[in-house]
Protein backbone atom coordinates (compact mmCIF):
# COMPACT_ATOMS: atom_id res chain seq x y z
CA UNK A 1 0.00 0.00 0.00
CA UNK A 2 3.07 2.40 0.73
CA UNK A 3 3.17 4.55 -2.05
CA UNK A 4 -0.32 5.67 -3.15
CA UNK A 5 -0.71 7.83 -0.83
CA UNK A 6 2.67 9.85 -1.82
CA UNK A 7 2.24 9.72 -5.33
CA UNK A 8 -0.83 11.04 -5.39
CA UNK A 9 -0.21 13.94 -3.15
CA UNK A 10 2.61 14.92 -4.97
CA UNK A 11 1.67 14.29 -8.30
CA UNK A 12 -2.31 15.24 -8.26
CA UNK A 13 -2.33 17.94 -10.56
CA UNK A 14 0.41 16.98 -13.42
CA UNK A 15 -1.54 14.09 -13.62
CA UNK A 16 -5.04 15.73 -14.10
CA UNK A 17 -3.58 18.12 -16.13
CA UNK A 18 -0.10 18.36 -16.97
CA UNK A 19 2.10 21.14 -16.81
CA UNK A 20 -1.38 23.48 -17.37
CA UNK A 21 -0.81 26.54 -16.25
CA UNK A 22 2.73 26.73 -17.16
CA UNK A 23 2.74 24.74 -20.38
CA UNK A 24 0.68 22.93 -22.92
CA UNK A 25 -2.18 21.58 -21.36
CA UNK A 26 -2.00 17.66 -20.72
CA UNK A 27 -2.88 14.48 -18.72
CA UNK A 28 -6.57 13.32 -18.16
CA UNK A 29 -7.84 16.74 -19.38
CA UNK A 30 -6.19 16.21 -22.66
CA UNK A 31 -7.32 12.70 -22.75
CA UNK A 32 -11.22 13.31 -21.91
CA UNK A 33 -10.86 16.50 -24.55
CA UNK A 34 -9.48 14.14 -27.62
CA UNK A 35 -11.95 11.54 -26.81
CA UNK A 36 -14.63 13.90 -27.16
CA UNK A 37 -13.53 15.89 -29.83
CA UNK A 38 -12.74 13.04 -31.47
CA UNK A 39 -16.26 11.29 -31.31
CA UNK A 40 -18.14 14.52 -32.05
CA UNK A 41 -16.11 15.08 -35.45
CA UNK A 42 -16.60 10.99 -36.24
CA UNK A 43 -20.11 11.34 -36.02
CA UNK A 44 -20.67 13.28 -39.11
CA UNK A 45 -18.49 11.65 -41.20
CA UNK A 46 -19.82 7.92 -40.12
CA UNK A 47 -23.11 9.23 -41.45
CA UNK A 48 -21.92 10.31 -44.19
CA UNK A 49 -20.06 6.89 -44.78
CA UNK A 50 -23.25 5.15 -43.36
CA UNK A 51 -25.16 6.73 -46.38
CA UNK A 52 -22.52 5.78 -48.82
CA UNK A 53 -22.90 2.09 -47.98
CA UNK A 54 -26.35 1.62 -48.16
CA UNK A 55 -26.61 4.05 -50.76
CA UNK A 56 -27.89 2.52 -54.61
CA UNK A 57 -25.50 3.75 -56.30
CA UNK A 58 -22.55 1.03 -56.84
CA UNK A 59 -20.05 4.06 -57.29
CA UNK A 60 -20.25 4.99 -54.28
CA UNK A 61 -21.02 1.60 -52.04
CA UNK A 62 -18.23 0.11 -53.40
CA UNK A 63 -15.25 2.52 -52.57
CA UNK A 64 -16.71 3.31 -49.13
CA UNK A 65 -17.53 0.07 -48.56
CA UNK A 66 -13.45 -1.11 -49.76
CA UNK A 67 -12.13 1.93 -47.16
CA UNK A 68 -14.63 0.71 -44.09
CA UNK A 69 -13.15 -2.96 -44.92
CA UNK A 70 -9.37 -1.12 -44.46
CA UNK A 71 -9.68 0.74 -41.55
CA UNK A 72 -11.46 -1.69 -39.64
CA UNK A 73 -9.01 -4.65 -40.61
CA UNK A 74 -5.73 -2.54 -39.66
CA UNK A 75 -4.71 -1.44 -36.30
CA UNK A 76 -5.77 1.65 -34.78
CA UNK A 77 -1.66 2.04 -34.07
CA UNK A 78 -1.27 1.82 -37.96
CA UNK A 79 -3.52 4.37 -38.65
CA UNK A 80 -1.59 6.35 -36.26
CA UNK A 81 1.60 5.68 -38.21
CA UNK A 82 0.33 6.80 -41.63
CA UNK A 83 -0.95 10.00 -39.90
CA UNK A 84 2.26 10.62 -37.94
CA UNK A 85 4.64 10.14 -40.62
CA UNK A 86 3.16 10.17 -44.27
CA UNK A 87 0.67 13.17 -43.77
CA UNK A 88 3.08 15.60 -43.53
CA UNK A 89 5.77 14.24 -46.54
CA UNK A 90 2.01 14.43 -48.43
CA UNK A 91 0.78 17.53 -47.30
CA UNK A 92 4.10 19.64 -46.38
CA UNK A 93 2.40 20.29 -43.27
CA UNK A 94 4.19 19.07 -40.21
CA UNK A 95 0.81 18.26 -37.52
CA UNK A 96 1.54 18.50 -33.86
CA UNK A 97 0.38 15.25 -32.02
CA UNK A 98 -2.72 16.54 -31.00
CA UNK A 99 -3.67 16.97 -34.41
CA UNK A 100 -2.10 13.61 -35.97
CA UNK A 101 -3.96 11.42 -33.06
CA UNK A 102 -6.94 13.45 -33.81
CA UNK A 103 -7.42 12.89 -37.47
CA UNK A 104 -6.61 8.97 -36.53
CA UNK A 105 -8.62 8.67 -34.02
CA UNK A 106 -11.59 10.85 -36.37
CA UNK A 107 -10.98 7.98 -39.57
CA UNK A 108 -10.90 5.17 -37.14
CA UNK A 109 -14.14 5.48 -35.29
CA UNK A 110 -15.60 7.15 -38.14
CA UNK A 111 -15.57 3.32 -40.21
CA UNK A 112 -16.55 1.64 -37.28
CA UNK A 113 -19.55 4.47 -36.62
CA UNK A 114 -20.55 3.87 -39.77
CA UNK A 115 -21.62 0.11 -39.39
CA UNK A 116 -23.43 1.36 -36.36
CA UNK A 117 -24.90 3.73 -38.18
CA UNK A 118 -25.60 1.47 -40.75
CA UNK A 119 -27.51 -1.11 -38.68
CA UNK A 120 -29.25 1.68 -36.80
CA UNK A 121 -30.66 2.63 -39.86
CA UNK A 122 -31.53 -0.66 -41.43
CA UNK A 123 -33.18 -2.12 -38.34
CA UNK A 124 -35.72 0.54 -39.00
CA UNK A 125 -38.89 -0.89 -39.85
CA UNK A 126 -38.55 0.06 -43.99
CA UNK A 127 -42.44 1.09 -43.70
CA UNK A 128 -40.88 4.02 -41.85
CA UNK A 129 -38.93 5.09 -45.01
CA UNK A 130 -42.01 4.49 -47.31
CA UNK A 131 -44.45 6.34 -45.73
CA UNK A 132 -42.06 9.24 -45.56
CA UNK A 133 -42.11 8.93 -49.15
CA UNK A 134 -45.30 8.68 -49.64
CA UNK A 135 -46.19 11.46 -47.90
CA UNK A 136 -43.64 13.88 -50.74
CA UNK A 137 -40.72 13.60 -48.62
CA UNK A 138 -37.30 13.69 -50.48
CA UNK A 139 -34.78 10.84 -49.93
CA UNK A 140 -32.67 12.84 -47.46
CA UNK A 141 -34.97 14.98 -45.98
CA UNK A 142 -36.85 11.84 -45.53
CA UNK A 143 -33.45 10.32 -43.80
CA UNK A 144 -32.93 13.75 -42.04
CA UNK A 145 -36.75 14.04 -40.44
CA UNK A 146 -38.08 10.62 -39.79
CA UNK A 147 -35.25 7.99 -39.98
CA UNK A 148 -32.10 9.03 -38.50
CA UNK A 149 -33.90 10.85 -35.52
CA UNK A 150 -34.96 7.17 -34.47
CA UNK A 151 -32.50 5.35 -35.70
CA UNK A 152 -29.82 7.95 -33.45
CA UNK A 153 -32.25 7.18 -30.67
CA UNK A 154 -32.09 3.77 -30.90
CA UNK A 155 -28.16 3.71 -31.12
CA UNK A 156 -27.37 5.77 -28.34
CA UNK A 157 -25.88 2.89 -26.41
CA UNK A 158 -23.89 1.79 -29.49
CA UNK A 159 -22.62 5.57 -28.94
CA UNK A 160 -22.18 5.32 -25.49
CA UNK A 161 -19.88 2.45 -25.78
CA UNK A 162 -17.95 3.70 -28.83
CA UNK A 163 -16.58 6.88 -26.28
CA UNK A 164 -15.55 4.27 -24.27
CA UNK A 165 -13.88 2.73 -26.94
CA UNK A 166 -12.41 6.01 -28.08
CA UNK A 167 -11.21 7.30 -24.38
CA UNK A 168 -9.43 3.57 -24.57
CA UNK A 169 -7.70 4.42 -27.85
CA UNK A 170 -6.60 7.91 -26.94
CA UNK A 171 -4.06 5.70 -25.17
CA UNK A 172 -2.39 5.19 -27.93
CA UNK A 173 -1.25 8.51 -28.09
CA UNK A 174 1.44 7.84 -25.76
CA UNK A 175 3.46 5.97 -28.71
CA UNK A 176 3.60 9.25 -30.39
CA UNK A 177 4.73 10.97 -27.35
CA UNK A 178 1.21 12.95 -26.58
CA UNK A 179 0.86 14.13 -23.42
CA UNK A 180 -2.18 12.39 -22.49
CA UNK A 181 -2.93 10.81 -18.87
CA UNK A 182 -0.56 7.51 -20.30
CA UNK A 183 1.93 9.44 -21.17
CA UNK A 184 2.34 11.71 -18.19
CA UNK A 185 2.11 8.57 -16.15
CA UNK A 186 5.16 6.76 -17.88
CA UNK A 187 6.21 10.93 -16.95
CA UNK A 188 5.11 10.35 -13.08
CA UNK A 189 7.08 6.74 -12.83
CA UNK A 190 10.09 8.01 -14.52
CA UNK A 191 10.04 10.60 -12.13
CA UNK A 192 9.73 8.84 -8.98
CA UNK A 193 11.93 5.53 -9.86
CA UNK A 194 10.02 3.25 -7.15
CA UNK A 195 6.72 1.68 -7.03
CA UNK A 196 6.06 1.40 -10.47
CA UNK A 197 2.98 -0.81 -10.11
CA UNK A 198 1.42 1.59 -8.03
CA UNK A 199 1.42 4.39 -10.58
CA UNK A 200 0.57 2.06 -12.81
CA UNK A 201 -2.40 0.77 -10.90
CA UNK A 202 -3.58 4.50 -10.53
CA UNK A 203 -3.63 4.74 -14.03
CA UNK A 204 -5.69 1.49 -14.53
CA UNK A 205 -8.30 2.57 -11.54
CA UNK A 206 -8.57 6.04 -13.66
CA UNK A 207 -9.38 4.51 -16.64
CA UNK A 208 -11.46 1.84 -14.86
CA UNK A 209 -13.71 4.82 -13.24
CA UNK A 210 -14.17 6.45 -16.22
CA UNK A 211 -15.08 3.64 -18.44
CA UNK A 212 -17.07 1.91 -16.00
CA UNK A 213 -19.44 4.29 -15.14
CA UNK A 214 -19.82 5.33 -18.65
CA UNK A 215 -20.24 1.47 -19.71
CA UNK A 216 -22.95 1.20 -16.84
CA UNK A 217 -24.59 4.53 -18.30
CA UNK A 218 -24.98 2.82 -22.11
CA UNK A 219 -26.64 -0.39 -19.98
CA UNK A 220 -29.04 1.53 -18.08
CA UNK A 221 -29.66 3.68 -21.44
CA UNK A 222 -30.37 0.63 -23.39
CA UNK A 223 -32.63 -1.02 -21.05
CA UNK A 224 -34.69 2.74 -20.69
CA UNK A 225 -34.65 2.18 -24.55
CA UNK A 226 -36.01 -0.72 -24.91
CA UNK A 227 -39.01 -0.36 -22.41
CA UNK A 228 -40.22 2.25 -24.61
CA UNK A 229 -39.61 0.42 -27.70
CA UNK A 230 -41.90 -2.18 -26.31
CA UNK A 231 -44.36 0.46 -25.35
CA UNK A 232 -44.59 2.23 -28.60
CA UNK A 233 -46.89 -0.31 -30.43
CA UNK A 234 -49.18 -0.06 -27.98
CA UNK A 235 -49.73 3.72 -28.10
CA UNK A 236 -50.35 2.97 -32.05
CA UNK A 237 -52.96 0.82 -31.32
CA UNK A 238 -54.65 3.24 -28.12
CA UNK A 239 -54.60 6.20 -30.90
CA UNK B 1 8.17 12.12 -53.56
CA UNK B 2 10.44 9.62 -54.03
CA UNK B 3 9.36 6.32 -55.86
CA UNK B 4 8.35 3.15 -54.60
CA UNK B 5 11.18 1.13 -53.77
CA UNK B 6 9.95 -2.87 -54.11
CA UNK B 7 12.84 -4.37 -54.44
CA UNK B 8 13.47 -3.02 -50.73
CA UNK B 9 11.04 -5.30 -49.50
CA UNK B 10 11.38 -8.47 -51.66
CA UNK B 11 14.63 -9.36 -50.43
CA UNK B 12 17.83 -7.74 -48.36
CA UNK B 13 18.28 -7.17 -44.54
CA UNK B 14 14.78 -4.84 -43.95
CA UNK B 15 12.99 -7.50 -45.82
CA UNK B 16 14.75 -9.86 -43.23
CA UNK B 17 13.81 -7.58 -40.45
CA UNK B 18 9.78 -7.22 -41.41
CA UNK B 19 9.29 -10.70 -41.68
CA UNK B 20 10.54 -11.73 -38.14
CA UNK B 21 8.11 -8.66 -36.84
CA UNK B 22 5.91 -10.32 -39.03
CA UNK B 23 6.30 -14.01 -37.43
CA UNK B 24 6.40 -12.56 -34.55
CA UNK B 25 3.37 -10.94 -34.52
CA UNK B 26 1.92 -14.22 -35.53
CA UNK B 27 3.70 -16.03 -32.60
CA UNK B 28 2.01 -13.36 -30.33
CA UNK B 29 -1.49 -14.29 -32.11
CA UNK B 30 -1.52 -17.92 -31.48
CA UNK B 31 -0.03 -18.14 -28.09
CA UNK B 32 -2.21 -15.61 -26.44
CA UNK B 33 -5.29 -17.10 -28.82
CA UNK B 34 -4.22 -20.74 -27.32
CA UNK B 35 -4.08 -19.34 -23.60
CA UNK B 36 -7.26 -17.30 -23.97
CA UNK B 37 -10.02 -19.92 -24.96
CA UNK B 38 -9.53 -22.36 -21.89
CA UNK B 39 -9.34 -18.83 -19.52
CA UNK B 40 -12.10 -17.43 -21.33
CA UNK B 41 -14.51 -20.62 -20.76
CA UNK B 42 -13.46 -20.72 -17.18
CA UNK B 43 -14.78 -17.23 -16.38
CA UNK B 44 -17.97 -17.56 -18.65
CA UNK B 45 -18.75 -20.64 -16.07
CA UNK B 46 -17.81 -18.57 -13.33
CA UNK B 47 -20.04 -16.16 -14.03
CA UNK B 48 -22.80 -18.46 -15.13
CA UNK B 49 -22.37 -20.30 -11.76
CA UNK B 50 -24.97 -20.54 -9.59
CA UNK B 51 -22.77 -19.92 -6.44
CA UNK B 52 -22.79 -15.98 -6.19
CA UNK B 53 -19.35 -15.17 -5.10
CA UNK B 54 -17.91 -17.19 -7.91
CA UNK B 55 -20.25 -15.17 -10.42
CA UNK B 56 -18.37 -11.76 -8.48
CA UNK B 57 -15.26 -12.85 -9.22
CA UNK B 58 -15.96 -13.57 -12.68
CA UNK B 59 -17.56 -10.11 -12.91
CA UNK B 60 -15.08 -8.09 -11.59
CA UNK B 61 -12.39 -9.82 -13.52
CA UNK B 62 -14.55 -9.30 -17.02
CA UNK B 63 -15.14 -5.37 -15.94
CA UNK B 64 -11.92 -4.20 -14.68
CA UNK B 65 -10.43 -5.87 -17.66
CA UNK B 66 -12.59 -4.28 -20.12
CA UNK B 67 -12.41 -1.19 -19.17
CA UNK B 68 -8.70 -0.29 -18.77
CA UNK B 69 -6.69 0.10 -22.36
CA UNK B 70 -4.51 -2.67 -23.51
CA UNK B 71 -1.54 -0.23 -23.98
CA UNK B 72 -2.16 0.42 -19.62
CA UNK B 73 -2.46 -3.22 -19.29
CA UNK B 74 1.15 -3.45 -21.08
CA UNK B 75 2.69 -1.12 -18.98
CA UNK B 76 1.40 -2.30 -15.81
CA UNK B 77 2.79 -6.14 -16.82
CA UNK B 78 6.02 -4.49 -17.90
CA UNK B 79 7.26 -2.04 -15.98
CA UNK B 80 4.97 -2.42 -12.67
CA UNK B 81 4.41 -6.47 -12.37
CA UNK B 82 7.95 -7.21 -11.88
CA UNK B 83 9.01 -4.92 -9.02
CA UNK B 84 6.30 -6.95 -7.30
CA UNK B 85 8.14 -10.53 -7.91
CA UNK B 86 10.68 -12.17 -5.28
CA UNK B 87 14.13 -11.14 -6.69
CA UNK B 88 15.39 -14.82 -7.58
CA UNK B 89 11.38 -14.99 -10.10
CA UNK B 90 12.60 -10.93 -11.43
CA UNK B 91 16.32 -12.03 -12.51
CA UNK B 92 14.58 -15.67 -13.95
CA UNK B 93 12.30 -13.68 -15.95
CA UNK B 94 14.54 -11.05 -16.85
CA UNK B 95 17.22 -13.67 -17.84
CA UNK B 96 14.41 -14.92 -20.82
CA UNK B 97 12.35 -12.45 -23.51
CA UNK B 98 10.31 -10.40 -20.82
CA UNK B 99 9.10 -8.03 -23.44
CA UNK B 100 6.98 -11.16 -25.24
CA UNK B 101 6.37 -12.84 -22.02
CA UNK B 102 4.68 -9.56 -20.51
CA UNK B 103 2.62 -8.80 -24.08
CA UNK B 104 1.17 -12.44 -23.68
CA UNK B 105 0.54 -11.98 -20.55
CA UNK B 106 -1.34 -8.59 -21.27
CA UNK B 107 -3.06 -10.06 -24.19
CA UNK B 108 -4.28 -12.98 -23.30
CA UNK B 109 -5.71 -11.54 -20.48
CA UNK B 110 -7.15 -8.77 -22.23
CA UNK B 111 -8.67 -10.95 -25.07
CA UNK B 112 -10.28 -14.22 -22.63
CA UNK B 113 -12.26 -10.95 -20.56
CA UNK B 114 -13.81 -10.09 -24.26
CA UNK B 115 -14.43 -14.01 -24.97
CA UNK B 116 -15.74 -14.62 -21.68
CA UNK B 117 -18.78 -12.26 -22.72
CA UNK B 118 -19.24 -13.73 -25.86
CA UNK B 119 -19.11 -17.54 -24.74
CA UNK B 120 -21.57 -16.60 -21.77
CA UNK B 121 -24.02 -15.23 -23.87
CA UNK B 122 -23.41 -18.14 -26.15
CA UNK B 123 -24.04 -20.19 -23.27
CA UNK B 124 -27.13 -18.14 -22.17
CA UNK B 125 -28.55 -18.10 -26.07
CA UNK B 126 -29.25 -21.48 -25.43
CA UNK B 127 -32.64 -22.28 -23.84
CA UNK B 128 -32.62 -23.54 -20.08
CA UNK B 129 -35.03 -25.82 -20.53
CA UNK B 130 -32.05 -28.01 -22.40
CA UNK B 131 -30.00 -27.37 -19.21
CA UNK B 132 -33.14 -28.10 -17.11
CA UNK B 133 -33.52 -31.19 -18.62
CA UNK B 134 -30.40 -32.60 -18.54
CA UNK B 135 -30.26 -32.03 -14.72
CA UNK B 136 -33.44 -33.90 -14.49
CA UNK B 137 -31.77 -37.05 -16.74
CA UNK B 138 -29.17 -37.01 -13.62
CA UNK B 139 -26.06 -34.97 -15.66
CA UNK B 140 -24.71 -33.00 -12.66
CA UNK B 141 -23.67 -29.03 -13.63
CA UNK B 142 -20.52 -29.96 -15.36
CA UNK B 143 -21.89 -32.90 -17.41
CA UNK B 144 -24.93 -30.98 -18.46
CA UNK B 145 -22.37 -28.12 -19.53
CA UNK B 146 -20.29 -30.39 -21.61
CA UNK B 147 -22.81 -32.82 -23.33
CA UNK B 148 -25.61 -30.62 -23.81
CA UNK B 149 -25.08 -26.95 -23.61
CA UNK B 150 -21.43 -26.27 -24.81
CA UNK B 151 -21.93 -28.20 -28.15
CA UNK B 152 -24.89 -26.15 -29.16
CA UNK B 153 -23.69 -23.50 -27.59
CA UNK B 154 -20.32 -23.47 -29.72
CA UNK B 155 -22.36 -23.16 -33.06
CA UNK B 156 -23.61 -19.66 -31.82
CA UNK B 157 -20.29 -18.60 -29.94
CA UNK B 158 -17.57 -19.67 -32.84
CA UNK B 159 -18.57 -16.48 -35.29
CA UNK B 160 -18.10 -13.57 -32.30
CA UNK B 161 -14.88 -15.46 -30.97
CA UNK B 162 -13.35 -15.43 -34.38
CA UNK B 163 -14.17 -11.55 -34.34
CA UNK B 164 -12.40 -11.84 -31.32
CA UNK B 165 -9.67 -13.36 -32.80
CA UNK B 166 -9.46 -10.29 -35.20
CA UNK B 167 -9.00 -8.01 -32.53
CA UNK B 168 -6.36 -10.27 -31.19
CA UNK B 169 -4.81 -9.63 -34.45
CA UNK B 170 -5.18 -5.97 -34.26
CA UNK B 171 -3.52 -5.72 -30.68
CA UNK B 172 -0.50 -7.29 -31.16
CA UNK B 173 0.72 -4.27 -32.95
CA UNK B 174 0.28 -2.65 -29.25
CA UNK B 175 3.08 -4.91 -27.84
CA UNK B 176 5.21 -2.56 -29.99
CA UNK B 177 5.13 0.06 -26.98
CA UNK B 178 7.29 -2.10 -24.37
CA UNK B 179 9.35 -2.90 -27.22
CA UNK B 180 8.65 -6.33 -28.43
CA UNK B 181 10.04 -6.76 -31.83
CA UNK B 182 6.57 -7.75 -33.33
CA UNK B 183 5.47 -6.30 -37.21
CA UNK B 184 4.61 -2.68 -36.01
CA UNK B 185 8.18 -2.29 -34.13
CA UNK B 186 10.29 -3.30 -37.20
CA UNK B 187 8.48 -1.30 -39.75
CA UNK B 188 9.35 1.47 -37.68
CA UNK B 189 12.83 0.53 -37.29
CA UNK B 190 13.08 0.11 -40.86
CA UNK B 191 11.09 3.53 -41.36
CA UNK B 192 14.23 4.85 -39.16
CA UNK B 193 17.02 3.50 -40.99
CA UNK B 194 16.03 4.16 -44.25
CA UNK B 195 13.18 6.97 -44.15
CA UNK B 196 11.40 4.65 -46.57
CA UNK B 197 8.30 5.35 -44.38
CA UNK B 198 6.19 4.31 -47.49
CA UNK B 199 7.64 1.12 -47.98
CA UNK B 200 7.59 -0.48 -44.73
CA UNK B 201 4.29 0.73 -43.43
CA UNK B 202 2.75 -0.20 -46.67
CA UNK B 203 4.03 -3.96 -45.85
CA UNK B 204 2.90 -3.78 -42.66
CA UNK B 205 -0.37 -2.92 -43.60
CA UNK B 206 -1.00 -5.31 -46.39
CA UNK B 207 0.32 -8.08 -43.59
CA UNK B 208 -2.13 -6.84 -41.37
CA UNK B 209 -4.78 -6.81 -43.81
CA UNK B 210 -4.71 -9.89 -45.73
CA UNK B 211 -4.60 -11.96 -42.51
CA UNK B 212 -7.68 -9.94 -41.34
CA UNK B 213 -9.17 -10.77 -44.58
CA UNK B 214 -8.78 -14.64 -44.31
CA UNK B 215 -9.75 -14.53 -40.27
CA UNK B 216 -12.99 -12.32 -41.81
CA UNK B 217 -13.85 -14.82 -44.59
CA UNK B 218 -12.77 -17.45 -42.42
CA UNK B 219 -16.48 -16.65 -39.99
CA UNK B 220 -18.16 -15.75 -43.24
CA UNK B 221 -17.37 -19.75 -43.91
CA UNK B 222 -17.99 -20.70 -40.87
CA UNK B 223 -21.43 -19.30 -40.85
CA UNK B 224 -22.11 -20.77 -44.14
CA UNK B 225 -21.38 -23.98 -43.43
CA UNK B 226 -22.34 -24.10 -39.69
CA UNK B 227 -25.68 -22.07 -39.47
CA UNK B 228 -26.77 -21.70 -35.66
CA UNK B 229 -29.87 -23.89 -35.51
CA UNK B 230 -33.20 -22.50 -34.20
CA UNK B 231 -34.51 -24.51 -31.18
Amino acid sequence: MSGFLEIIDTYWLYFLVGQYPYGPLGGLALTVILASLALVLALPLGVVLAFARISPWRAVRWPVSALVFVVRGTPLLMVVFWAYFFLPSVTGVKTDQFTTMLIALVVFDAAYLAEIIRAGIQGLPKGQMESARSLGLGYFPAMRLVVLPQALRNMLPSLVNQFVSTIKETSLGYIIGLAEVSFITSQINTQVMVWPAQIYLVLGLTYFTMCFGLGRFAYWLERRLSRRAIAAPLQEVSA
Amino acid sequence: MPEFDVSMLLSGQYHDMLLAGLSLSLMLLFVSLLLSLPLATIVALLRLSPFAPLRAIGFVFVESIRNIPLLAHMLFWYFGAPELLPDSWRKWLYAGDIEATCAVIALTLYTSAYMAEDIRSGIRSISTVQFEAARALGFSFMGAMRRVILPQALRVTTPPLISQTLNLWKNTSIATVIGVAELMYQAGQVESATFRSFESFAFATAAYLSLSLMITGLAAWFQHRYPARAL
